[in-house]
């Protein structure tokens, strides 16, 4: 009786190892595989990206097609690219945070904040092509004109939600206990969200800004009908903007060996970018977790 | 059932008649009738749930930051009724200090957080602000353990020093009455002791009320105790009555361990 007890027990226990060994083996292959294409396209744009690099790409604006390899650079697009960038995080960071305090903080599970969360989700996870649309819609067609301004709106329109949500999360994580000890004070509900909240989620919250950066610096469809692309350097907003998504687009599609090269340079510049604001991300997660 | 009253030895502090409180449709107190002696520590004891911090937590009226929690009756503090007063909240809260189960020391510097709360009402200048802290820590006992890192994040302290450095900043704002919610409840025995003798010292100058759930706490450190079931008001006398010869049977039930 005892024996078939303890039998009964190792063959359980043997069976349970390998059943463990296998779950093991499945998830590092399912991790091999999208490390793999991942490592690929690193390793694919690092490569010819570094080849192509030269000062000239970073002084000298966008070349005519055909001329000789190495003239010609992109110094208008990553001009264009900056000044969209960041007006679009000037603007639609403050909004975000401003939205995802008033979520989190004011009346959190009331009827109308529910509506904006449910909206905001949806613009979380609309294609950006239709926000691109929509603002060759309400923008470019209304002044007859494609513009740096339109572009930056549009990028804007999808900093916004990305804020909102990681704001309102990282405000959710915050202990109620905290925003308790501060009111039990008579601190006014003001003071308690800059002082206590928000400075609590502070490094959340850059991080979802980061986040935001990153993904809009790579963004294309937003800017096709919006900033359109532009040969020229320029400083300044108004007109069509060059910008390095759609230069790359164009520079791949074409047929012109000088073009080629320079849209691996421009992929090689946002890949940078965006591992850059990534890692600095989360660098600053994990201070928030110390 | 709530009519057992205390000796009127001091004079009292707080008066609470009639006193009911809703989670939503749950009734989590069942009117409460009590009269808080000043300059006394009195200790709230029962079993989870019998509405003890929830009793707590309407004297400084945190429950209004809940939407779906209100409260029915009078607490007189002073004999002004807190619950109707016209006075703007956060006056209210500013004569009452509080302290969490868990430490909640903010997101600044170990000084900011004890002068955050001080420059809410007072215009200090840097010398007297300065005066203030190291007198609340002295009072909490942590100025000698701290005194060096005063501009360190309140949070790379212990929790025991965390938990000490939010007594000191309750006091720090000169309150008349102090809430204790289970304060020691995740401190280990040194810490523990640390704010027994506090509170012990604390009672010269200020109302002490502390929720505990551990009755050796109530019995070491209150002068009365009132024991709370479901959401009444069982028994209130003074400590050495209520766990020598309760009145009660209930009490005695669960003071002895033979609770239920």
């Amino acid at each position: 009786m005892r024996m078939n007890h303890e039998t009964a027990r190792t063959t359980r226990f043997a069976r349970r190892k390998q059943f463990n060994r296998l779950a093991i083996a499945l998830s590092v292959c399912a991790m091999l595989f999208g490390m793999f294409w991942l490592a690929w396209i690193l390793w694919e744009t690092f490569s010819i990206g570094v080849s192509s690099l030269s000062m000239a790409m970073l002084t000298q604006s966008t070349p005519p097609p055909n001329e000789a390899i190495g003239t010609g650079g992109l110094a208008n697009a990553i001009m264009g690219s900056l000044l969209m960038v960041a007006l679009a995080t000037f603007v639609g960071a403050p909004i975000g945070i401003l939205t995802g305090v008033y979520l989190a903080e004011y009346d959190p599970r009331g009827k109308f904040p529910g509506t904006v969360r449910f909206i905001n989700d949806l613009l979380l996870s609309a294609p950006s092509i239709i926000v691109g649309l929509f603002v060759y819609a309400a923008i470019v067609v209304r002044f007859r004109e494609f513009s740096g301004w339109a572009g930056a709106a549009a990028l804007a329109l999808i900093v916004i939600p990305i804020v909102i949500r990681t704001t309102e999360n990282m405000l959710m994580l915050v202990p109620a206990g905290l925003r308790e000890a501060a009111y039990a004070l008579g601190a006014p509900k003001w003071k308690v969200i800059t002082r206590i909240t928000l400075a609590s989620a502070r490094a959340g919250v850059l991080t979802g800004i980061l986040l935001a950066v990153a993904r809009i610096s790579g963004e294309t469809a937003p800017l096709l009908f919006t900033a359109l692309n532009n040969q020229f350097w320029k400083a300044s907003l108004s007109g069509p903007l060059a910008n390095l998504p759609v230069t790359i687009l164009q520079f791949a599609m074409s047929p012109y060996e000088n073009w080629q090269q320079l849209a691996w340079g421009g992929v090689f510049l946002i890949t940078l970018a965006v591992l850059g604001l990534n890692a600095l991300a989360r660098m600053l997660s994990r201070e928030k977790l110390k | 059932m709530n009519m057992a009253e205390p000796s009127p030895v001091a004079p009292t502090k707080i008066v609470v008649r009639d006193l009911n409180f809703y989670y939503g449709k749950f009734q989590a107190l069942k009117s409460i009738n009590l009269d808080i002696p000043e300059h006394c520590v009195t200790a709230f004891i029962g079993p989870s749930g019998c509405g003890k911090s929830t009793l707590l937590r309407t004297f400084n009226r945190m429950f209004e930051l809940y939407p779906e929690q209100r409260a029915e009756g009078s607490i007189l503090l002073d004999g002004e009724n807190l619950l109707t007063s016209k006075q703007d909240v956060a006056l209210i809260r500013a004569r009452i200090g509080m302290v969490f189960q868990k430490p909640t020391p903010f997101p600044m510097s170990i000084f900011d957080n004890i002068a955050f709360g001080v420059k809410l009402f007072e215009n200090l200048s840097r010398i007297e602000l300065e005066e203030r802290v190291e007198w609340a820590l002295r009072k909490a006992a942590l100025w000698d353990e701290v005194k060096d890192k005063l501009p360190l994040n309140g949070t790379s302290l212990s929790g025991g020093q965390q938990q000490r450095l939010c007594i000191a900043r309750g006091i720090a704002i000169k309150p008349e009455l102090l809430l204790l919610d289970e304060p020691c409840s995740a401190l280990d025995p040194i810490s523990t002791a640390h704010i027994e003798e506090l509170i012990a010292e604390l009672k010269k100058n200020y109302t002490v009320i502390i929720v505990t759930h551990n009755m050796q706490q109530a019995a070491r450190v209150s002068d009365h105790t009132a024991y709370m079931y479901l959401g009444e008001l069982v028994e209130f006398c003074e400590t050495e009555q209520m766990f020598l010869k309760p009145a009660r049977r209930e009490t005695e039930d669960y003071i002895t361990g033979r609770f239920g």
